[in-house]
């Protein structure tokens, strides 16, 4: 017990020397808190989105910033635990982070309340609260991308357009990992069970989320739907394909949420010509078609370097594109509005609330955030997978805005 | 460090118990106090976090060490008795609106009583088997929270809780939560110091060493072995409502199995079987990722180029923690505390080598 706190002092102390060295006579620049999980649970995502996220910024550096000021995105990697999330975001705080991109469920929702206190925006695309894109409610909070509600009342209109323009009478299987994010879709199903009577049937599959055998069983052979919806984490959106494919449920009746419909899901359930048919919905722009991407190359090019290879796969990286542009929209909207580079987090705040018309070239969807929807309106697309590729299915679509509306000013 | 102790002598039986017998001791003592009562106002903001996330950690390692190091059953179900603690705290906080004072022994109970009841194998089975029981014990907690509405606040399993009040000032900032998780850290390592060398600490100890032996002698096996999980759990409960109050919401996600070996992690590196091996393991647990990645920001540049370093530091410190635990192991395996020890042994003969 003794003198045990002298080494804590003194780690501390050495702790601090670090710090102040590195951040010294820098010219102006604003920072982005950026968390990335690129060793823990959900490390196939993060190790493409965070160069995403990078080779955006650098981007928009090279060509002068913003506003004449540079732009660092401070990368901290919390491996998808909240204590190291927490001290992250102290961190960034203390760097003068102007937006935190969080990442992670558990850790949005553990630094909330903070965020809230200290009136810095944090963004959580496609994980969070659904609640969150209420901007009464959760004025720090923005979603920016569609929540888990507006992507399950998305996967049900794209069914309801497949089976021929309505449900009445017909049969979904929503087959779900078995988690708050899981669960959380469920009420906006069930309304729309109401709404559109269609009948549908829940199946979960507990955490790892690798044994599914009989929930696909019963799916394909007792209950026989006519769509599925899967909305599944991690190594469970291949296990699914996989499974699917072997009792032979036809995959171009399956859509997935978001987490299930990446490059990487479809080679681990055994390459493209396995999960051929298989839909996935997006928030992001999903392929190398995009002018961004090319200016990206470009910028690589004019350094002499080949482009990245976390560009191939272009789910998770164009997401960190698409969450570093929405961030540097709303920093440039800031920078406008104040006529200056010296902005505060409540300025990127109103900067968020201002977002309308940027779409990137189609990577990002036609989002108008204001005051109220931190969401954007809940824009999906969706991709099948289809000759070696993801190819459109979809253009930009919401659906059922006004029953999530609803829903979202009475939860 | 630098001191005889020699020439002084213990005349009362209150001197001959004292927790720090020693003048130099005592000094010691009073200059961490010190210390840590100067740290929030000298320190900045973001240190004073990292302290607090350390204060909540020695809580939880503490507990973990009352069971694995003085009491020699395993768990690896710790996170979920944490979860516990959290979500009793949350409800009763919202529900019926108790204060903090109330809800943190109501949640460090609860957390005891469902512990001691994930403890009942213990009394039949050891070792691996015993850790499998446990692992059980966290995956039925985490079920039962998941799937009990009434328990978890509805499908999102968080429940928000408003910040401590004491005497109607909210304690929201780092600072004030410092003192806040300071008083109740404090608090634990003063309890654990004083149990272990009670007839129930050693009683504990004397299980460690030859179950059966201390059967013979006339401990309770039965009542001793369920009341080392009912107080590590109790220890556990409170760091959860602790983790609850910091952050302002109790949520399961925080508390899965991952969470249970970082703090077996943490007794292992920092020493089974003492309290100040706890408190190490939870400061060199929480610091040294952090100091990877600052080492690597400040200096890393000269060997790796800017994308790089974003991807060599998360895998660099998983790499150096797994590498560490080994090294323990194999070089030290009583941990930070017995090398502590070894220093002190060295000096305190010095320049003598014994």
């Amino acid at each position: 017990m003794l003198k045990l706190s002298g080494l804590l002092g003194g780690a501390l102390a050495a702790a601090a020397l670090l710090a102040s060295s590195g951040a010294l006579a820098q010219k102006k620049e604003i920072v982005i808190g950026l968390q990335c999980d690129r060793t823990g649970a959900t490390q196939t995502v993060g190790v493409f989105l965070c160069p995403g996220y990078h080779d955006y910024i650098a981007l928009v550096n090279s060509k002068g910033g913003v506003g004449g000021a540079q732009i660092r995105a401070m990368e901290i990697d919390h491996e998808y635990k909240v204590p190291a999330a927490v001290e992250s975001y102290e961190r960034h705080k203390k760097e003068g982070a102007v937006l935190i991109s969080l990442y992670g469920t558990p850790q949005t929702v553990a630094l909330t309340q903070r965020l809230t206190e200290d009136k810095i925006v944090g963004t959580a695309p496609g994980f969070g609260t659904a609640a969150a894109a209420n901007g009464d409610k959760f004025p720090y909070i923005f979603p920016i991308a569609a929540s888990y509600w507006s992507q399950a009342a998305g996967a049900v209109q794209f069914a309801k357009d497949r089976l021929g323009g309505s449900l009445k009478g017909k049969k979904i299987s929503y087959l779900y990992f078995d988690n708050p994010a899981g669960r959380e879709p469920l009420p906006v199903l069930e309304a729309l069970v109401k709404e559109e009577g269609f009948e549908m049937r829940t199946f979960a599959v507990p955490s790892p989320g690798v044994e599914m055998g009989a929930q696909v069983l019963d799916i394909a052979q007792r209950f026989r739907p006519d769509f599925v919806i899967a909305h599944l984490f991690g190594r469970s959106p291949s296990v699914s394909i996989k499974e699917l494919k072997r009792v032979g449920y036809p995959l171009s009746k399956v859509v997935s949420f978001v987490w299930g419909a990446s490059e990487a899901d479809i080679i681990a359930a055994g390459g493209w010509g396995t999960a051929e048919g298989y839909y996935g919905l997006q928030f992001a722009g999903v392929g190398s078609d995009y002018p961004v991407l090319k200016e990206i190359t470009e910028m690589y090019k004019k350094q002499g370097k080949p482009a990245p290879k976390e560009m191939a796969s272009t789910v998770f990286y164009n997401r960190g594109v698409l969450i570093a542009a929405i961030h540097v929209e709303a920093i440039s909207n800031a920078v406008k509005a104040k006529g200056g580079t010296n902005i505060t987090p409540n300025d990127v705040k109103l900067g968020f609330e201002r977002i309308k018309g940027f779409t990137l070239g189609g990577l990002v969807p036609p989002l108008e955030i204001n005051s109220y929807d931190h969401e954007g309106g809940g824009w999906v697309q969706v991709f099948q997978a289809k000759g070696g590729k993801w190819v459109k299915a979809t253009e930009w679509y919401k659906a059922y805005p006004t029953l999530l509306k609803k829903m979202l000013a009475t939860h | 460090m630098f001191h005889r102790e020699s020439g002084y002598y213990k005349t009362t039986y209150a001197k001959d118990m004292a927790l720090y017998p020693m003048p130099v001791a005592r000094w010691t003592v009073a200059a961490i106090v010190l210390l840590l009562c100067i740290a929030p106002f000298a320190l900045h903001e973001y240190y004073v976090s990292i302290i607090n996330l350390i204060l909540v950690a020695t809580v939880g390692a503490l507990g973990l060490n009352i069971l694995v190091g003085y009491t020699g059953q395993i768990s690896i179900g710790h996170a979920a008795f944490m979860s516990v603690g959290a979500y009793t705290a949350a409800n009763l906080a919202v529900k019926l609106g108790w204060p903090f004072w109330a809800t943190l022994p109501a949640g460090g109970l609860m957390a005891a009583a469902i512990g001691a009841i994930v403890g009942i194998p213990s009394l039949r089975i050891k070792g691996l088997y015993l850790a499998i029981a446990t692992l059980a014990g966290q995956l039925i907690i985490e079920w039962t929270i998941n799937h009990v509405p009434a328990i978890s606040g509805g499908a999102q399993a968080s429940i928000e809780v408003p910040r401590p009040t004491l005497f109607g000032a909210e304690l929201k900032t780092q600072a004030q939560l410092y003192w806040f998780l300071l008083f109740f850290a404090a608090l634990a390592v003063v309890g654990t110091l004083n149990l272990v060398r009670s007839r129930i600490g050693r009683a504990f100890i004397a299980i460690r060493d030859q179950d059966i032996a201390a059967e013979i002698i006339g401990i309770n096996i039965f009542r001793y072995k369920l009341l080392a999980f009912a107080i590590s759990s109790f220890y556990a409960g409170v760091t959860g409502v602790l983790y609850t109050y910091y952050l302002g919401i109790a949520n399961y996600e925080q508390f899965q199995i991952v969470t249970s070996i970082d703090y077996l992690a943490m007794i292992i590196i920092g020493g089974l079987g003492s309290v100040l091996g706890s408190i190490l393991g939870a400061i060199f647990v929480t610091l040294l990722p952090i100091a990877i990645r600052l080492g690597m920001e400040n200096w890393g540049g000269a060997l790796f180029s800017a994308a790089d370093i974003n991807n060599i530091i998360p895998n660099l410190r998983l790499i150096g923690f797994g590498g560490l635990i080994i090294l323990f192991l194999v070089l030290e395996p009583e941990g930070l505390n017995r090398l502590w020890r070894n220093i002190r042994s060295y000096f305190r003969v010095w320049p003598f080598s014994y």
